[in-house]
């Protein structure tokens, strides 16, 4: 970035440069919390008017959220396949991709974890937990891989591209599961064979959260660090920011789109695979319980910044925590913190249209002369 | 982000802080329970006014919540996922609960199984009849119902009722508790005319609105005029069976509001009197057998009253049935009986009784059923 050239007393300068570097990086900061905000004031103004009290949602909220140990462990154990959930849309987004089918990848990562698992019985953990990863990542990074595939080789659509490949997934996830990869003592709940104890992931010690938690944040870093300190990640902001630009200067944007879908979908598979082998045991329907639509949401409210993506999604899994005891305590559906999401989604997609526009984060137009 | 370790003693603790704030916090509304009462947790995996899986036992809940000293904490839409386990786990360090109810099949394993051991002193009561003593916790105890009785009886009421000979049958899964459903009712419907056939159509989702819709179309545009499912919710079949005029054959709980002439009559869970009873057996210091099982006459199952549709002959047949199922025994797969594939399923003289495992494992549909399992 070049010098802005702003005037001014000589005096003055030092603070006005330290104030300019402040206002330029707090709208990133600044503009996701005000419209965080937005989506809490419109959401507890719907409370209202179902007569019930924001004051009470909002200390239930932290209580169930954040407020006990419990409460953390239970946030925490929701946050791992959000974090890769996330990792999936923020991933494509920096090349201006809208990827929403994370769901599928999850679900045929996990498949694949589980049923390479099944046949690699036996086999020491150290060799076959990689694996399983492995193909999950593989699995999960075909899937979306290939959404980037159909967008750059032959112009489809990948937001819709992506939802209707996560219908197919979910339904190939059953037929398999249903059929040929069926346990044939998993008699009213269709699933694979269990895994062996050995190829379970445990919790983190001490802790009630499995490692995938672990694993996520370093998801994140690492995505983090590809996108804000590789040549790779720079050429895919400027392909994000403009495609032709992109192409004019000769950066390999086909290869960028298939690498950052293929990256982002192999995330979303580990997120899977961890299900699989930390939570269920085996891969079955409850794999598709719409881990990767909220990490849209989170994804959009994180501005697809990974490392902004760890406490949004931690933000968000308090909020699933709490569900239960705002319905308990106050009466409330399920569907409150739907609607809240919504809110809160709405808010955000609005405020995207914000940037760049107050002139309060643009130190270039402060003087008024 | 606390780095304690977590513990029992720590919830405990945390717990109490918890009810000492809400205690002085005017806002909150935490259940101040006295000594002796139980607080008791039930988990549904879909909305409790579903017109079926997730109300039924919804049902139950509410005759719960009408006992004296029970403080009832319900959970609606908890996914079979870490999120019930976390679910039951809050009920118990937020509300006291120590006696749950998570009442989807998919809660078992590994859910229940994982959360139950850090919990011996409570009680975790499962629905789906999966529990084994030699491999789960002794606290935990599974119950289910031989509703496939109630299908059988469904089938009696839409023999009488149809006029093409065609009935239907929306269905979620091809496993075992679903296609005894199935062959329950084609073998019901049988016993009026031997001439009459099931068409199955399977959704391959518990819960899919739109799929069941198209099902149940497609069954009346195939020529059936009696249809009935197994679904988490029939309220969408019943609704779109009634708008072809079909005649209605209700599952899970009484479904007559969403179409009281059409509706014949309908398999229900009768989970308020097995709920009210375990309840009650733990409140007088009692232990719940591990291992619950019932049908028509142990009050687990019930039918919904006939409809105004129902003839005269239907309701005698209906009724003589009935009774006999009430003595015990009854067997609704008996021989001689071959599957639709040509199997044979039973000889002459062979009879699998309500009660007999061997049905738990049920893997065909019988001669009859238009439909396939794979």
């Amino acid at each position: 970035m070049t010098d802005h050239g702003i005037s001014g007393p000589a005096t003055g300068a030092p603070l006005r440069a330290m104030l300019a570097r402040v206002a330029r990086r707090a709208e990133a900061v600044v503009l996701p919390l005000a419209a965080l905000m937005a989506g809490f004031a419109v959401f507890s103004l719907f409370l209202l008017m179902q007569g019930k009290s924001p004051a009470e949602f909002f200390s239930l909220v932290y209580k169930a959220g954040f407020g006990t140990a419990f409460s953390w462990q239970n946030t925490l154990s929701r946050t791992a396949p959000l974090l890769f959930a996330a990792l999936c849309v923020a991933l494509p987004a920096r090349l201006g991709l809208v990827v929403i089918g994370g769901e599928g990848a999850i679900v045929l990562g996990g498949l694949a974890a589980g049923a390479l698992g099944v046949s690699l019985a036996g086999a020491p953990a150290a060799v076959a937990l990689p694996l399983m990863a492995l193909a999950a990542c593989v699995v999960g990074g075909l899937w979306i891989g290939s959404v980037g595939a159909l967008r750059y080789l032959r112009g489809v659509n990948e937001t819709i591209a992506s939802l209707l490949l996560a219908y197919i997934a979910i339904a190939l996830m059953n037929h398999l599961v249903e059929g040929p990869l069926r346990d044939p003592a998993s008699l009213n709940k269709p699933s694979t064979a269990p895994l062996a104890d050995a190829l379970r992931v445990g919790d983190m010690p001490g802790w009630d959260v499995h490692w995938g938690l672990l694993a996520g944040i370093a998801g994140c870093v690492l995505a983090w660090a590809l996108i804000d300190r590789t040549t790779w990640g720079f050429a895919a902001r400027i392909a994000g920011g403009n495609v032709r630009a992109a192409q004019v200067q000769g950066l390999p944007v086909g290869r960028l789109i298939l690498g950052f879908t293929a990256l982002g979908g192999a995330f979303a598979g580990l997120a899977g695979f961890f299900e699989v082998a930390a939570v269920h045991g085996s891969a079955n329907a409850s794999l598709a319980s719409g881990y990767g639509y909220t990490g849209i949401l989170i994804a959009f409210l994180a501005r697809h910044n990974p490392l902004a993506i760890i406490p949004v999604a931690i933000l968000l899994a308090g909020f699933e925590a709490s569900s239960g005891l705002v319905q308990r305590r106050m009466d409330l559906p399920d569907a409150t913190t739907l609607v809240l999401q919504g809110f809160v989604f709405v808010a955000i997609l609005i405020s995207e249209t914000l940037y760049g526009r107050l002139r309060i984060f643009a130190p270039e137009r402060w003087s008024t002369r | 982000m606390p780095t304690h370790p977590f513990s029992r003693r720590g919830f405990l603790r945390s717990g109490a802080a918890l009810a000492g704030a809400a205690a002085v916090a005017p806002l909150s509304a935490l259940p101040v329970s006295a000594a002796g009462d139980l607080t008791v947790g039930f988990i549904y995996v879909g909305p409790k006014d579903d017109f079926g899986y997730n109300q039924a036992h919804a049902e139950g809940a509410a005759a719960v919540k009408a006992m004296a000293g029970v403080t009832v904490v319900e959970e609606e839409n908890v996914a079979e996922t870490t999120d019930v386990q976390k679910s039951m786990e809050s009920m118990i360090n937020f509300d006291g609960a120590t006696l749950l109810f998570p009442t989807s099949f998919g809660y078992f394993d590994p859910h229940i199984l994982e959360v139950a051991p850090k919990y011996p002193d409570l009680r975790f009561e499962h629905c789906g009849g999966l529990w084994s003593a030699d491999k789960h916790p002794s606290n935990v105890g599974s119950y289910f119902g031989y509703i496939g009785m109630g299908q059988y009886l469904n089938g009696i009421a839409a023999g009488h009722a149809t006029k093409t000979k065609k009935i239907g049958f929306v269905a979620a899964k091809p496993i075992p508790q679903v296609l005894l459903n199935i062959n329950s009712f084609l073998l019901g419907a049988r016993a009026v005319d031997p001439s009459i056939t099931c068409q199955v159509i399977f959704t391959g989702e518990w819960s899919m609105a739109v799929r069941e819709a198209e099902a149940t179309n497609a069954l009346a545009d195939g020529g059936a005029d009696v249809i009935t499912c197994h679904v988490d919710g029939p309220k969408v079949v019943m609704e779109t069976a009634a708008s072809r005029g079909c005649f209605l054959c209700g599952y899970h709980a009484d479904q007559s509001p969403l179409a009281p002439d059409m509706y014949l009559t309908g398999a229900e869970w009768n989970w308020a009197q097995v709920y009210t009873d375990m309840v009650t057996t733990t409140m007088n210091g009692g232990s719940i057998d591990n291992f619950v099982r019932g049908g028509l006459a142990e009050g687990f199952i019930k039918m919904s009253p006939l409809g105004p549709a129902v003839s005269d002959a239907a309701r005698a047949q209906f009724e003589a049935t009935k009774a006999e199922i009430m003595k015990g025994g009854f067997a609704v797969i008996k021989g001689p009986l071959k599957d639709n594939a040509g199997n044979v399923i039973a000889t002459e003289g062979q009879a699998f009784a309500e009660t007999d495992v061997a049905l738990e494992s049920m893997g065909y549909l019988v001669e009859g059923v238009i439909g396939s399992t794979s």
